[in-house]
């Protein structure tokens, strides 16, 4: 019996220093030597303690396969023209191509299909006169792939533009088929990180069309062109200005090809940020034959469906470098080198939820959660005290050892703090009292039986822990699926209340039992005060 | 030893039908509520039905009134405003969320620059929820709590009898149908915080219910006759009434430094914990045991 007290004594204090040890960086930083080997995470706070933002992204798969069929379609062309395959017509619906020629370049047309674009599958064929139709569609299973493909590529880009705006401890994980979660803990201007977060970032370089320019100004479109507006911004007033450009449809070099972009100051407008961009070889060959065949023209740089600038070009451009500007802010500018740098999203995102928590509101709630769970600890343990006398304070000092393994749980596991976490300590803590008050009515009962202190503390024990466990095992499993089913909050309740749950019937059996075993084989009481 | 109760010997099951009424009132009330909520009625948070939840606080008093023109002349529409008592802060609630072209959070900003000129305001946090994203939640939330309660039967099942996991479930689903109801009249905000703490009184009257049920199974043990099982149960009950209160009271402090202290956004939550508390208690006693004998005496 005493030996197995003393491995029980042995068990709570292990991992009572272990757990002082985690929950020891809460509390002070450890300096030196010490350094090395002591746990450094504090307990993380969750964004509605620290305040910050969570934001919900829906990746625009719609938008995406359009994207993608469109680039196919231009690429199919290219490639026809090249290999000499004369096409009547070719046109595109949802996720299938359609082609038109004649029946004899079937097999050329084939050829290409197969060694260009092998996610390609021959649709149907028909034949008018002496025309053959052909089409050709993205398989269902290719299509899931590509979509995977793009959340999965949205994640890297959307990680890597975080990574160097500088935001610690940022969560950004997959949600569902297309959404995507992130957490900015702690970010000082939401805004500018939305926006950071949000830009598709689709750099375009598009050639003015200056031919049709009075068509347009009649009103008219002409087929291969498109309007865009262009942003201005006044350099003395720092008001922005839309106005409308006519536009070649045709993009002749997009950010794909970028291997850097800096913000640099000076050029044209002395104070002036603007953005230094350098093109790898396949892009430099691009922007050389595109500069020296367009030299006298207008050329757009488009961002996002928005036109920065449409400088003229005044010489061939050879190198590679290139530089956008457009009366820039200095933060604007760092802003859209981030963005360039880390590459486009390949699909518009669309933001469908946004909690922002400023960190006023955070450390208010920190603020009154921490007072009330302090004050209503301190009144529950008087209250012990008072009803349950000497075993009341031992009751207390299981309680206290149920808070401290709890908060090194926590520490240990890195989980992360909320306020409905706070809640669900709260609810822990609660039944670890009720625990202790089931035991010691029981140990009561047993008392009013006539039995000895010894043997009413074994019955209490040995009895109320039936109820003890069934009662635990049950909330166990609502916590366990609520953790599974949750998200957000009720997530960090649900880890709140597992790791209780354990801990509880850990303390419930070592704890306090201990504690009575030594204090009844030490001094042998005739009477206990219960 | 001080002793709130000694050797009670009150006849709850006698109770029953009493009992079973106001159970009846309570769960009608909640069914209602239920349906209510479910067609979108009621005060329900942005987390479900999509839209924006601003926090605002104001350097100097606003007047509920003219903050609401303010909003409603600025173009939101259907706006619900609440002032926080004691302090100058106002939660203020549109089903509106944000588009391409412009962030709820902006326009009411700028609406209240322009409206409450060299008056000093800051948006504390914000809550954006597009249309369909709750939808997903309600789901979730839904398949959690049938997952949960259906673990529950089992478990309970397995450890007493499937009566008795039936029961627990039944006395369960009616606290926290008997919250809802009581929520819904108040016109409290249903939020995923008020939800999480549903499910903790879920948890709460669950344990409530073990404890006696454990007792009961326990005297069944030793008072072999069957003669009457409504004696048994009175007695268990009797025997665990002063846990009971003892757990009751510890928990009411607990819950009342919370409400006290604990700010706006935990006051609810404790609240809802509080009716709960007292709901929970009522139903193990009143409604759980005499349903066990009720079907007891059916399957004889």
């Amino acid at each position: 019996m005493l030996k197995s007290l003393k491995l029980r004594f042995i068990l709570v204090l292990i991992f009572l220093v272990i757990s002082v040890i985690f929950c020891l960086p809460n509390v002070f930083e450890p300096k030196g030597a010490l350094k090395k080997y002591l746990p450094s995470d504090k307990i993380h706070l969750g964004l509605d303690l620290k305040g910050g933002m969570h934001l919900l992204l829906e990746l625009d798969t719609i938008k995406l396969m359009e994207n993608m069929i469109d680039r196919k379609l231009v690429a199919l062309k290219d490639s026809m023209i090249r290999e000499g395959v004369r096409f009547l017509a070719l046109d595109k619906r949802n996720n299938t191509l359609s082609v038109s020629i004649r029946p004899e370049q079937k097999d050329k047309l084939y050829n290409i299909i197969g060694k260009e674009f092998p996610d390609l599958k021959a649709g149907g064929s028909d034949t008018t006169g002496d025309t053959l139709h052909l089409s050709f569609i993205i398989p269902d299973n290719e299509i899931a792939g590509i979509k995977d493909n793009a959340v999965r590529q949205a994640l890297e880009t959307i990680r890597n533009r975080i990574d160097q705006f500088g935001v610690t401890e940022p969560v950004i994980v997959q949600q569902g088929e297309n959404q995507l979660l992130v957490q900015l803990p702690g970010v000082k201007d939401p805004q500018r990180a939305l926006e950071l977060i949000g830009k598709t970032a689709q750099l375009e370089f598009k050639l003015v069309d200056e031919d049709n320019i009075t068509r347009f100004q009649g009103g008219s479109v002409p087929e291969g062109s498109e309007v865009l507006t262009m942003r201005t911004r006044n350099r003395e007033t720092g008001i922005y200005t839309t106005t409308s450009m006519l536009l070649k449809k045709q993009a002749l070099l997009t950010g794909e090809l970028l291997t850097d972009a800096k913000v640099r100051i000076g050029g044209e407008f002395n104070n002036e940020p603007y953005i230094a961009i350098e093109f790898d070889s396949e892009g430099a060959r691009l922007f050389d034959k595109i500069t020296a065949e367009n030299v006298g023209k207008r050329l757009a740089i488009i961002l996002d469906n928005t036109v920065y600038s449409a400088p003229v070009i005044k010489e061939r451009i050879s190198g590679g470098k290139a530089s956008i500007s457009g009366g820039f802010t200095m933060d604007e500018a760092k802003d859209l080198a981030i963005v360039l740098r880390a590459g486009a999203l390949p699909a518009p995102v669309k933001v469908v939820q946004n909690i922002t928590i400023g960190p006023t509101l955070g450390q208010d709630s920190i603020n009154k959660a921490v007072k009330a769970t302090f004050v209503g600890s301190i009144l529950v343990i008087i209250f012990m005290i008072v009803y349950y006398r000497l075993s009341g304070v031992i009751a207390n000092i299981a309680l206290l050892l149920n808070l401290l393994y709890l908060l090194g749980a926590f520490s240990a596991l890195k989980a992360t703090m909320t306020l409905p976490g706070i809640a669900g300590i709260a609810l822990t803590i609660g039944m670890g009292v009720d625990s202790n008050v089931l035991i010691f009515e029981r140990i009561r009962e047993e008392l009013r039986l006539g039995k000895t202190v010894r043997a009413a503390v074994d019955g209490g024990y040995t009895k109320a822990w039936v109820a003890i466990f069934d009662s635990h095992i049950t909330t166990l499993i609502t916590a366990c699926v609520l953790f599974i089913f949750g998200t957000g909050p009720i997530k960090g309740f649900a880890i709140t209340l597992i790791i209780g749950m354990i801990i509880n019937l850990f303390t419930a059996v070592f704890g306090s039992k201990a504690i009575f075993d030594l204090i009844l084989m030490k001094y042998k009481p005739r009477k206990l005060s219960i | 030893m001080i002793e709130l109760l000694k050797d009670t010997n009150i006849d709850f099951v006698g109770w029953r039908k009493k009992a079973f009424i106001i159970s009846g009132i309570l769960v009608c009330l909640g069914i209602y509520a239920f349906i209510m909520i479910t067609f979108g009625k009621g005060n329900i948070s942005v987390d479900f039905t999509g839209g924006t939840n601003l926090q605002v606080r104001f350097a100097e008093t606003v007047d509920v009134g003219s903050l609401r023109s303010a909003l409603t002349d600025g173009g939101i529409n259907d706006v619900q405003i609440q002032e926080i008592s004691g302090t100058k802060d106002f939660f203020i609630k549109t089903k509106l969320s944000d588009t391409e072209k412009e962030k709820i959070s902006d326009k009411v900003s700028s609406i209240l620059k322009g409206k409450f000129e060299g008056k000093k305001f800051e948006i504390l946090g914000s809550n954006m929820v597009g249309p369909g994203v709750g939808k997903e939640l309600k789901k979730y939330a839904i398949i959690a709590i049938c997952l949960a309660l259906i673990g529950i039967i089992i478990y309970i099942a397995w450890r007493f009898t499937l009566i008795s996991g039936i029961a627990a479930t039944i006395a369960t689903f009616h606290d926290v149908v008997a919250i809802l109801g009581v929520f819904y009249i108040l016109d409290k905000e249903l939020n995923l915080l008020i939800i999480t703490a549903l499910l903790t009184v879920a948890g709460y009257s669950l344990q409530d219910t073990v404890v006696v049920f454990d007792r009961i199974r326990e005297n069944m043990g030793k008072m072999k006759t069957k003669a009457d099982f409504g004696n048994v149960i009175n007695r268990s009950i009797n025997e665990v009434l002063s846990r009971t209160i003892i757990t009751g009271i510890s928990t009411l402090i607990a819950l009342g430094s919370l409400m006290a202290l604990g700010g706006e956004v935990l006051f609810d939550f404790s609240f809802a914990l509080l009716i709960g508390l007292i709901v929970g208690t009522y139903s193990s006693i009143f409604v759980a045991s005499p349903l066990v004998m009720l079907w007891r005496k059916q399957f004889r």
